[in-house]
């Protein structure tokens, strides 16, 4: 009897040492917040995103089998300001996972603590097309975003897994500093195009733009959402002509059809800007994102001149 | 006729609040501003309002059908959505139904999303998880009509509602997912009867989803359903049904090109005066999306009636449908049917040509996309 309540607490030691080197399972919505999440984590967590970077993340189906990577998440991360409402609630609700449910530890908005623009100042209808009530929801494009969301990230990572939390804060003074250091050298690049008129497809870089100075005169959609339609097509070609646009920005997972049309009229250059990690396979990391719009943007600009 | 007094009001505030702002020392620019979420209301006696959505189907049929009359120009259902999380432990959805003949709920369930060993578990009047399309509010339905899957051997177009308890428990064979769902539900919905309170109808439903690439998958369901069919005190019916959905959807294009080819297949074995009726029913139907907005649409389909398998109805339909917005979807739908004889046109086969203009529109709380 002795021995097997003996053996019995040693198996339940051994459980408990092997749960606390378990890996943290971490559920993003989208890959940059899962790259983000494996550079502070590091061998701590073990990521998933739902949405690839080259998908249009206001539209993601509801898979069963993202219930089922859901089921088993200590933490989810979502971009919030309801980018994921057309998926995520009905997938959370069937999880049968109480700790990624809205208001549990296990639950993080990447947005709060962003600087999030274009929150609407007057009252929103849907004649304004598919627009976000509680303002843009692709705020990770700005790098400063993207520091907010690594400590967001690091503090949450800590509360559920204590033990790692040092790890958790090196690895986050590590990517600030590499973060700062980048910042200067994307800055240093953007710097001669400062002021840059760009027109883009989707409203999906206002926080781009605010970073490297940019300004964004218009986008072929017609309304957040609604494709693009031949007068506003025509107003956009005037509009690119009389303010000398030289580039239109359009995300990977947008028809490039009118773009291109546009372009033909108007001599501007078409560029496919990646809004998200994995957009393209050479885009890894969060870092590796700017490296890589950062240089498209200026190779494109100097091509045009 | 306010609106003066309140900018004045509004004036002298922010210049009261500026000068109480610049008599302080400015504060330090802050890196990391953290603005709240916009307060859409800031009265709590409205905080905690469920979600509300309504959704309205209109529909104009053209063609003549003597077998299934419907009027030319209906607001077929106008379905009201009240959904809200009740407390730490569950949610509740509610669906009303509104339509000609009455107003119903048509869905009003609790949710336990709390519960151990990956069970969901429901209570209060639900669509049963039989079949595929029979869960589905019929608004998401690829077509403007219900399959004669559902007319023929499920008790009608509305198909199989009932008030119960449905456990459902997630068994992962490795990275695919899989649910095993267990209903138990009053005896008297859909093809069922009950001539005595106990007479109850049970449910197993058996789901199996797996990726086969980034943009394919696949989803199997496995259904049978029991319960009193009422014809006499102690006749049954037993359903089975077979469900299979296809889907392609590049993720890169995904918003303009995807495919989904689906089939159901019913095997009903009824028992009756006159001995037992085996009666199947199936409907394989395709949609291929065109463009950004554009979906095509066909559907085969042919059923034997439950309680006489000797009367066979079959039928093809074209659809087309375009979204000017996620919230609104505009469809017409080409429908020939045989209805197969004795029916109440004639002792033959009557054949009826339609077409259907549908009309769908959403307002409220913005639902989730249906997969």
């Amino acid at each position: 009897m002795r021995t097997t309540r003996v053996v019995s607490i040693v198996v339940l030691l051994a459980s408990l040492a092997a749960s606390a080197h378990a890996k943290l399972r971490v559920v993003t919505s989208l890959q940059d917040f899962a790259s983000i999440a494996d550079t502070v984590g590091g061998d701590r967590v073990e990521t998933f995103a739902l949405a690839k970077g080259y998908q249009d993340p206001h539209f993601v189906d509801a898979k069963p089998s993202f219930i089922l990577k859901l089921s088993r998440a200590d933490l989810l991360i979502v971009a919030g300001l309801e980018l994921e409402i057309g998926y995520l609630p009905p997938l959370i609700d069937q999880s049968r996972n109480e700790k990624i449910h809205p208001g549990s530890p296990g639950y993080l908005d990447a947005s709060i603590g962003c600087d999030i623009l274009e929150r609407p100042t007057q009252v929103v209808t849907r004649a304004m097309g598919d627009v976000h009530p509680y303002g843009n929801p692709h705020y990770w494009t700005d790098p400063e975003n993207g520091r907010v969301i690594a400590r967001a990230v690091a503090a949450r990572l800590a509360e559920l897994d204590p033990a790692g939390k040092a790890t958790f804060d090196a690895n986050l003074a590590a990517f600030e500093e590499r973060l700062t250091a980048k910042e200067s050298e994307w800055r240093a690049k953007m710097a001669p195009f400062a002021g840059t008129r760009v027109v883009t497809f989707h409203q999906s870089w206002p926080n781009f733009a605010k970073a490297f100075k940019l300004e964004i005169v218009g986008t072929v959609e017609p309304k957040p959402g609604i494709p693009p339609s031949p007068t506003h097509t025509l107003e956009i070609i005037n509009l690119i002509t009389a303010q000398k646009v030289p580039l239109i920005l359009v995300e990977p997972y947008f028809d490039t059809k009118t773009p291109r049309y546009i372009a033909e009229k108007t001599g501007a250059a078409v560029l496919t800007f990646y809004p998200s990690v994995g957009g393209i396979p050479e885009i890894k990391d969060y870092i590796d994102l700017f490296d890589y719009d950062v240089n498209a943007f200026v190779n494109a600009m100097r091509g045009h001149q | 006729m306010r609106t003066p007094e309140l900018h004045v009001c509004a004036l002298v505030i922010a210049l009261i609040a500026g000068r109480g702002a610049f008599a302080q020392e400015a504060p330090p620019p802050q890196p990391t501003p953290t603005p709240a979420p916009a307060p859409a209301t800031t009265q709590t006696a409205n905080y905690f309002n469920p979600a509300i959505s309504v959704i309205g189907n209109f529909l104009a049929v053209g063609g003549s059908n003597s077998v299934d009359e419907r009027p030319s120009m209906s607001l077929e259902e106008s379905e009201l959505g009240l959904q809200a999380v009740v407390d730490p432990y569950a949610r509740a959805d509610f669906f009303i139904s509104f339509s000609d003949e009455e107003v119903a709920v048509e869905e009003g369930f609790l949710t336990f999303t709390a519960l151990p060993w990956d069970l969901l578990v429901k209570v209060g009047r639900m669509k049963l998880a039989f079949g595929k399309i029979n869960s589905l509010h019929p608004h998401v339905w690829p077509w403007a009509d219900s399959p004669l899957t559902q007319d023929n051997l499920l008790g009608g177009a509305e198909g199989w509602n009932g008030d119960g308890v449905s456990l459902a428990k997630l068994i992962p064979l490795g990275e695919t997912f899989s649910e095993l769902t267990l209903q138990i539900v009053d005896g008297d919905g859909g093809p069922f009867a009950a001539p005595k309170r106990s007479d109850l109808a049970y449910n197993v439903h058996y789901r199996l989803f797996g990726d086969l690439s980034d943009s394919t998958n696949l989803d199997l369901g496995l259904s049978y359903a029991f319960g009193h069919n009422g014809v006499a005190a102690d006749t049954t019916t037993g359903i089975g049904a077979l469900d299979f959905t296809f889907r392609w959807k590049p993720l890169r294009q995904g918003t303009y090109r995807s495919a989904t080819v689906r089939g159901e297949l019913f095997s009903s074995r009824r028992e009756q005066d006159g001995g037992t009726q085996d009666a199947i029913g199936w409907y394989l139907a395709a949609d291929y999306q065109l463009a950004k907005r554009w979906f095509a649409g066909a559907r085969v389909e042919a059923a034997e009636h439950a309680d006489d398998a000797a009367i066979k109805d079959d039928g093809v339909a074209a659809i087309l449908t375009f979204w000017p917005s996620e919230f609104s979807q505009l469809r017409a739908e080409f429908r020939q049917r045989r209805y197969g004889g004795p029916n109440s046109v004639s002792a033959e086969t009557y054949t009826a040509n339609e077409l259907f203009l549908q009309v769908q529109f959403a307002i409220g709380a913005h639902g989730a996309h249906p997969f």
